[in-house]
């Protein structure tokens, strides 16, 4: 009976004990705040505060054309771990912000923010007429923010859209990577920006000691596109940038198979996946106005064969690629796509030159 | 010593058994409730093409949910005019308006046309969000996916339970066709 007794009160202590750290875990579930000058992104004089590192990523994701400012927060004495190459794990704490902007007016920032281990917040904030500060957006979104263009108007996400974007690829925080922040920056990198004076690059971020473990490789190889063809560089990099947050192989979409994120952690002399995986590949979506067996994602020499073209010049709901985040055709990057696929060798699939005058007309 | 050894493996195999013995009417419940939700749903009246019957048009269950038939090919739809804006196949399974053409698409798990290859993540995240495959282009009207998207998680995992225990039907629904001056 005594035995009973003494299970019992040990049962009963772990049940107590588990509603007890529930609760504990609800009642301090961190809270966003409802100005962007409370994040922590601004100092008590409202300026910038010190302890947050610019940087811009050499590969910048298009926005229809919105000017862009980006700032890290790492806990002071912590280290993000790259010890996957492709996937860093940020400390808990970690913070960063994006502030979009059109015609130099503040229209929006956005936060996210690595409240828990397990935790993952993000927040877009709205700008004020007086441009003095940013207030908390709902959690469905602005969908008419700032006009762009007439009749184009620049949307602030949902946390929904948020989410579907860097939930896409275990890093979950995008434009912060190897690459991105390489010290090898491709001087024709669409929309490139010239990075802050005081822009924290992969070297700095090694010479700061916030990697674990240390990578001297970076120091002495930077990481870059693998690829000796400066047209094709670009373009890899414009890909990834801008395709491979959704179209990787460790995402919700990797049975897809179309892998457009470039691989740090890959041997030197492999394919870049975006190479690998797209070039003469037949793809799911077809080209509409074409023979269907022509259709292929990447058509070596024939862009209008290729899904690849259509969907990023594209934007409408049906097609247009990015699916979100965009409602103005990036018509530089579809230059820049099309003269890449041009240059690739034609395969003999799209060749046909009567097939190919079709395939133009119907656009 | 032998006997406790030969003892502790029986009751170990014992637990098994139970656990796996209750899981089984646990799986089972789920997808009943899956399939209940999916009929209050409606989902067979754009997901199942409709034949005519000896009572009039009823959904042709040999195909049940397998989408638009890809051997029916559309031919272009009729012109919106005055209020009518808006046409629909007579399977029910292929629709033209302003957003173009949408065909419904193939439920069963089969993998290559289907929703075989999908998770409940994925899923869940395509109802909630709107999107296809929970991260791609909008889905198309008229799936009602803004009234869906309420549902509670657990009636979404038993749907995509149920969804997944039905017959795979090999059928590739095609792609939706945009608006034509859009094209």
């Amino acid at each position: 009976m005594q035995f009973r007794w003494r299970h019992f009160v040990v049962i009963l202590c772990v049940a107590v004990a588990i509603v007890a750290t529930r609760e504990a875990t609800y009642a301090h579930s961190p809270r966003v705040p409802q100005w962007l000058s409370k994040t922590g992104l601004y100092d008590v004089d409202g300026r910038l505060d010190p302890g947050n590192l610019h940087y811009s990523p050499q590969y910048p994701l298009w926005t229809d054309g919105a000017g862009k400012e980006r700032w890290i927060y790492l806990p002071p004495g912590s280290k993000i771990d790259v010890s996957n190459a492709d996937v860093w794990q940020f400390p808990v704490g970690t913070k960063l912000w994006k502030q979009f902007s059109f015609a130099d007016h503040k229209v929006e920032t956005r936060m996210i923010w690595h409240a828990a281990e397990d935790q993952w917040i993000f927040a877009a904030y709205r700008w004020n007429a007086e441009q003095t500060d940013a207030e908390l957006a709902p959690e469905e979104g602005v969908r008419n923010s700032w006009e762009i263009l007439p009749g184009r108007q620049h949307a602030i996400p949902s946390t929904s859209d948020c989410r579907t974007c860097h939930m896409g690829s275990p890093a979950i925080v995008l434009g912060f990577s190897a690459l991105q922040l390489s010290d090898d920056r491709d001087p024709n990198a669409l929309h490139g920006e010239t990075p802050p004076a005081d822009a924290v690059t992969l070297s700095g971020l090694e010479k700061r000691g916030r990697l674990k473990p240390a990578r001297s490789d970076h120091l002495s190889k930077p990481p870059r596109i693998r690829t000796q063809d400066p047209i094709e560089r670009t373009a890899l990099g414009y890909l990834s940038a801008n395709c491979g947050n959704c179209h990787n192989d460790a995402g919700p979409l990797a049975r897809l198979g179309l892998f457009l994120l470039h691989d740090d952690a890959a041997p030197a002399g492999a394919d870049e996946p975006a190479r690998a995986t797209t070039i003469d590949a037949k793809g799911l979506w077809k080209v509409p106005g074409i023979p269907p067996d022509r259709s292929r994602i990447v058509a070596p020499g024939v862009p209008a064969h290729s899904s690849l073209h259509y969907r990023i010049a594209s934007r409408r709901l049906a097609s247009q690629m990015p699916p979100l985040g965009t409602v103005i055709r990036d018509s530089v990057a579809v230059q820049l796509i099309d003269q890449w696929i041009e240059n690739l060798a034609p395969s003999g699939a799209g060749t046909d030159g009567h097939s190919q005058q079709g395939a133009q007309a119907s656009h | 010593m032998e006997k406790r050894l030969m003892a502790s493996l029986a009751l170990l195999v014992s637990v098994c058994l139970a656990s796996s013995a209750a899981a089984a009417p646990e799986a089972a419940a789920k997808i009943a409730h899956g399939k209940y939700m999916v009929q209050i749903m409606a989902c067979n009246d754009c997901h199942t093409p409709w034949k005519m019957g000896p009572n009039g048009p009823e959904p042709d269950m040999t195909r049940m949910l397998s989408g638009h038939p890809q051997q029916m090919v559309m031919p272009d739809a009729p012109a919106a005019k005055g209020p009518w804006m808006w046409a629909g196949a007579a399977t029910n399974t292929a629709f033209a308006g302003p957003w173009g053409v949408s065909f419904a698409a193939n439920l069963t798990p089969d993998k290559e046309t289907g929703l075989g290859d999908w998770t409940e993540e994925t899923f869940i995240q395509a109802l909630r969000s709107g999107r296809h495959q929970g991260q791609g282009r909008p889905i198309m009207p008229p799936m009602p996916w803004m009234s869906y998207r309420s549902a509670s998680d657990e009636d979404l995992s038993a749907i995509y339970a149920y969804l997944q225990s039905i017959p795979a039907i090999v059928n590739q629904v095609p792609q939706a066709i945009e608006p034509r001056e859009a094209q």
